[in-house]
C-alpha cells in the first residue's frame, strides 16, 4: 500500500513496471504533436543560457581579436572578475542596493502597509492601494526619470527642504542610497499584493482567540500572524531579491552607475563591459556570476523555510 | 478534448513558426532588378544634417546609376549603442550593410574583427583620392598598411572664450594663453573679479565618457610633448611623470573651484549644458571644447544662439611651457567604410566614392560645421565663408593629434576617465590615481606592452 502511495523514485517496484508498459507506447503518441514547441523552448530558452555559459569560457568580442577569432580560453574571464576591484565594487554595491532595497525595504514596507490595510477603512485602502501600485505600473525608465528629477541638484526635494541649508546633489553624495530608495518605491507594491493575499487568508477565528489569550497587537504579529504566513514570506523574499538584482533600467536613468562606480551594480558593470567595452566573453561570465549570487539568495531562503519549519 | 484541441493547435503553430524562420532564410537574396547598397549611419536626437545630406546623396547616386539604389539605414542610438548595433549588424552577412559609418577610433578593431574590406585597389584608379590630405589619408589606415575606410571630415579642439566676461576680468579680447601656467592665472583673475561665473570647464570623468578623455585629458597630456601609444613599437606609456602632471593641472582646476563643482562636472548631462545652458547663459567663461561647438548655435542646432559668433572667441590650447609647437589640438573624424559580407563591392564602392564627393562633401562639412579634409573642399569659398570658426580650426591641423588607433584604446580611455574622476572628487591622491591606471593599463594591454616615455 504505501508503495503505491508514495513510490519511491530511484527503484520502482516490479509491478508498477509492468502496469505501465502498455501507457508507455500511448504516451509517444501523445507525446508527439509536443515535440515542435518542446524544440521552440529548447532552441529560444535553453539555448541562449547555454550560449552563455559557453561565452563566459570564451574571448568572444564584438570587435577586435576576440571578434574575428575566438577562442576558448578557460577559467580566463573569472581570474580576471575576481581580481578586478571594480567587479568586487560590483558585488559589494549588488549586496547593499539587494539588502537594503528589496530585503528590508521593499518587504518590510509591503507588509506594514498590507497589516495597516487590513484595518483601515475600505476608501483608505482602496486609495494607499491605487498609489502603491501606481508606482509600480509606471515604466521603470519612466520612474528613474522621475527619481532623478526629485533627487537631482535642482531637483523637488532640494526646493522644499532649500531653507534647511541641507541643500546638495543626493545623486552625486548618496548614489546608492537614492537609487535603493527608488527601487523601494517602485517595488514596495508588489510585497504589499503578496501579503494582502496571504493575511487574507488567515482565519479571523485564530486572530480573536489569541486576542482572548490576551496578546497584544505586537504579540498577535509575532507568534500568530508571522508564523502563519512564514511561506508567503519566503517566496515574497525570493522573488523580490531575483528582481532586485537584476535592476538595470532604473539605476542606468538615474546615475548610469555613478558618480565614478559608486552605485555600479553587477547588471550595470556587465552592460560596460559587454557593450560598451565589446567584451561579451568577460560580460557573460558576469552574468553567470550574478546567477550564482540569485542562487545563494535563494539556498538562504529556503533553508530558513525549512528550520523554522 | 479541450486538451487535445489545444495540443494541435499548439503544434500547428509551432510548425508554422518553423516553416517562416526557414522561408526567411531564402527570401534575403536580392529578388528584382535593381540592386540595392545598403548605407548605415548613426540618427540620434532632433539633427538632421547627417539625414539631409544622405537623402541629398541618394538622390543624385540613383539618378546617376540606373537600375542600383541606395538604402539609407539609420541606426537609432547614442554614440556607444550605436557601434553595438553596427557590430551586431555586421557580424552576419543576412544583415550586414553594405558601406558603413566608421568613428576612426573604432575602425582599427572592427578592421582586426573582420567586418571590413580594403578599399586599396579602387583608390589605385580615383583620381580624387589625391585631393584628400595626408594625414586624412592614413585615419583609416590599418596595421597591414591598407587603407579601409575613405574621410569625409575632421575636428580639433580648443578653448572656447566668452569674450565680454574675459574683457570684464581685464583679460584681452585676443586672449591667447602661451601656457598652463598663464591659462591658470587668467581663470584666477575672472575667479577673483567675476563671482558666480565659473571660469573654466575641462570635462572629468566617466559621465562625460569620451569627452573627459580626449577634449579633457588628451588636451593637456599631448601639451607635454608624449604620448598614451607609441605605435612603432607598439608600447603603451605607464609611469611617465607628465601623466601626473597632467592629473595635477586638471586637479588644480577643481581644487581651486575654477572648474564646475563636482557634482555638475560628474552628471550625465554636462555636455549639453555646457553647450546649451552655461556658455549661452554667461555662466561659464572658458571652455576646453571642439570644434563642431558653434554648430549647436547656428539656427538648425539644439540651442540657437545669434549672437554666439559675437561673444564667443577661440583660442589655442597652449602647450605646458610654451614649447614647440606652441599650441596643441586632438582629431577624430569619420570614415565611410565597406563591409567584408557586402553583397556587391563595385556598387558599394560606387556608393563611397559619391559619398565623398567634391560636392557633396562640400555640403556636408558646412552643414556639421566639420573641418574640411579635402583640399578642394578646404579652399572653396562657400566653405571659408560659412562659418567664421573654420577658418581657426582648421588651421590647428598642422599641430594636431590623433589617438591610438587600436583595439585597446576605448578601455584606456576609460581607465584614463577612471584616474581624473578620482583626483578630480579627491578620493585619491594624483599618484595613487596614476598608479591605479598604470596597473590597470598593464592589466588590459599586457605589462610587455608597456613602457615609460
Amino acid at each position: 500500500m504505501a508503495t503505491i502511495t508514495r513510490p519511491s523514485p530511484g527503484a520502482p517496484a516490479g509491478g508498477e513496471l509492468r502496469r505501465r508498459t502498455h501507457p508507455v507506447r500511448v504516451d509517444i503518441a501523445r507525446a508527439l504533436p509536443l515535440t515542435p514547441a518542446v524544440l521552440l523552448l529548447l532552441v529560444f530558452l535553453a539555448g541562449p543560457i547555454l550560449w552563455c555559459v559557453y561565452a563566459a569560457f570564451t574571448n568572444i568580442a564584438l570587435t577586435g581579436a576576440g571578434s574575428g577569432d575566438t577562442q576558448f580560453v578557460g577559467l580566463a574571464n573569472f581570474r580576471e572578475a575576481f581580481s578586478s576591484k571594480d567587479f568586487a565594487n560590483s558585488v559589494v554595491l549588488t549586496l547593499v542596493f539587494t539588502v537594503l532595497s528589496a530585503v528590508v525595504g521593499q518587504n518590510l514596507l509591503g507588509l506594514a502597509l498590507a497589516l495597516l490595510q487590513k484595518r483601515a477603512a475600505p476608501v483608505v485602502r482602496a486609495l494607499v492601494g491605487a498609489t502603491v501600485i501606481g508606482a509600480w505600473v509606471i515604466p521603470e525608465v519612466v520612474a528613474g526619470y522621475l527619481w532623478y528629477a526629485f533627487l537631482a541638484q535642482d531637483g523637488t526635494l532640494n526646493e522644499i527642504i532649500g531653507g534647511l541649508g541641507l541643500s546638495q546633489n543626493w545623486l552625486y553624495t548618496l548614489p546608492i542610497v537614492a537609487v535603493s530608495l527608488a527601487n523601494v518605491w517602485r517595488g514596495t507594491a508588489f510585497s504589499m499584493l503578496v501579503y494582502n493575499a496571504a493575511l487574507s487568508e488567515i482565519p479571523a477565528e485564530i486572530e480573536e482567540a489569541a486576542e482572548m489569550d490576551g496578546a497584544t497587537g505586537w504579540g498577535r504579529l509575532r507568534h500568530v500572524t508571522i508564523p502563519m504566513i512564514r511561506r508567503t514570506v519566503t517566496t515574497n523574499l525570493m522573488l523580490i531579491t531575483l528582481q532586485t538584482l537584476s535592476v538595470f533600467g532604473l539605476i542606468y536613468t538615474m546615475t548610469k552607475g555613478g558618480p565614478g562606480t559608486k552605485s555600479q551594480t553587477l547588471p550595470l558593470y556587465m552592460y560596460e563591459q559587454a557593450f560598451s567595452f565589446s567584451q561579451i566573453g568577460y560580460g557573460t561570465a558576469i552574468a553567470l556570476v550574478l546567477l550564482v549570487v540569485g542562487a545563494v539568495f535563494s539556498l538562504v531562503y529556503m533553508r530558513l523555510l525549512r528550520e523554522d519549519g | 478534448m479541450r486538451r487535445r484541441t489545444f495540443l494541435t493547435a499548439a503544434g500547428l503553430g509551432a510548425g508554422t513558426a518553423l516553416g517562416t524562420a526557414a522561408c526567411g532564410g531564402g527570401s534575403s537574396e536580392g529578388s528584382s532588378d535593381t540592386a540595392t547598397v545598403k548605407v548605415a549611419y548613426q540618427q540620434w536626437g532632433s539633427g538632421t544634417v547627417m539625414k539631409d545630406y544622405l537623402t541629398g546623396v541618394k538622390q543624385a547616386f540613383d539618378s546617376a546609376n540606373s537600375g542600383t539604389t541606395l538604402e539609407l539605414v539609420p541606426i537609432v542610438a547614442s554614440e556607444n549603442d550605436y557601434y553595438t548595433k553596427l557590430q551586431l549588424m555586421m557580424r552576419s552577412p543576412r544583415t550586414s550593410p553594405d558601406v558603413v559609418y566608421e568613428d576612426t577610433f573604432l575602425i582599427n578593431s572592427d578592421i582586426t574583427a573582420g567586418y571590413l574590406q580594403p578599399l586599396d585597389s579602387w583608390l589605385e584608379s580615383w583620381e580624387e583620392w589625391d585631393q584628400f590630405q595626408d594625414v586624412a589619408k592614413g585615419a583609416a589606415k590599418a596595421g597591414d598598411g591598407k587603407t579601409y575606410g575613405v574621410p569625409d571630415g575632421t575636428d580639433t579642439r580648443a578653448l572656447w572664450f566668452n569674450r565680454q566676461l574675459l574683457t570684464q576680468a581685464g583679460l584681452p579680447e585676443q586672449w591667447a594663453p602661451t601656457t598652463w601656467d598663464e591659462l591658470l592665472a587668467a581663470c584666477r583673475e575672472i575667479k577673483g573679479k567675476l563671482p558666480g561665473v565659473t571660469p573654466i570647464n575641462v570635462y572629468a570623468g566617466k559621465a562625460a565618457g569620451e569627452a573627459a578623455s580626449m577634449q579633457g585629458f588628451e588636451m593637456v597630456f599631448y601639451g607635454t610633448g608624449t604620448t598614451l601609444y607609441d605605435p612603432d613599437s607598439e608600447t603603451w606609456n605607464v609611469g611617465s611623470p607628465e601623466f601626473r602632471d597632467s592629473l595635477q593641472f586638471i586637479k588644480t582646476l577643481y581644487d581651486e573651484k575654477l572648474a564646475p563643482d563636482p557634482s555638475i562636472a560628474l552628471d550625465a548631462q554636462v555636455g549639453n549644458r555646457v553647450s546649451e545652458e552655461f556658455l549661452p547663459g554667461g555662466t561659464l567663461a572658458i571652455a576646453l571644447d571642439g570644434s563642431w561647438q558653434s554648430s549647436n548655435w547656428l539656427e538648425t542646432g539644439g540651442a540657437p544662439w545669434p549672437e554666439w559668433n559675437d561673444v564667443m572667441g577661440q583660442a589655442p590650447m597652449p602647450t605646458r611651457d610654451g614649447s614647440e609647437p606652441g599650441s596643441i589640438s586632438m582629431s577624430g573624424g569619420w570614415t565611410w567604410a565597406m563591409t567584408k559580407n557586402t553583397s556587391s563591392a563595385d556598387n558599394a564602392w560606387k556608393a563611397i566614392s559619391t559619398l565623398t564627393a567634391f560636392d557633396n562633401n562640400l555640403r556636408y562639412n558646412i552643414n556639421s560645421a566639420a573641418v574640411a579634409v579635402r583640399k578642394d573642399v578646404a579652399t572653396d569659398p562657400e566653405y571659408t565663408g560659412s562659418n567664421p570658426t573654420l577658418e581657426f580650426f582648421s588651421s590647428l591641423v598642422p599641430v594636431t593629434q590623433y589617438r591610438p588607433q587600436n583595439t585597446e584604446y576605448p578601455r584606456v580611455s576609460n581607465e584614463i576617465q577612471v584616474a581624473m574622476e578620482a583626483v578630480v572628487t579627491g578620493q585619491a591622491s594624483v599618484s595613487e590615481a596614476a598608479d591605479t591606471y598604470d596597473e590597470a593599463v598593464k592589466g588590459i594591454v599586457g605589462e610587455d606592452k608597456t613602457g615609460t616615455f
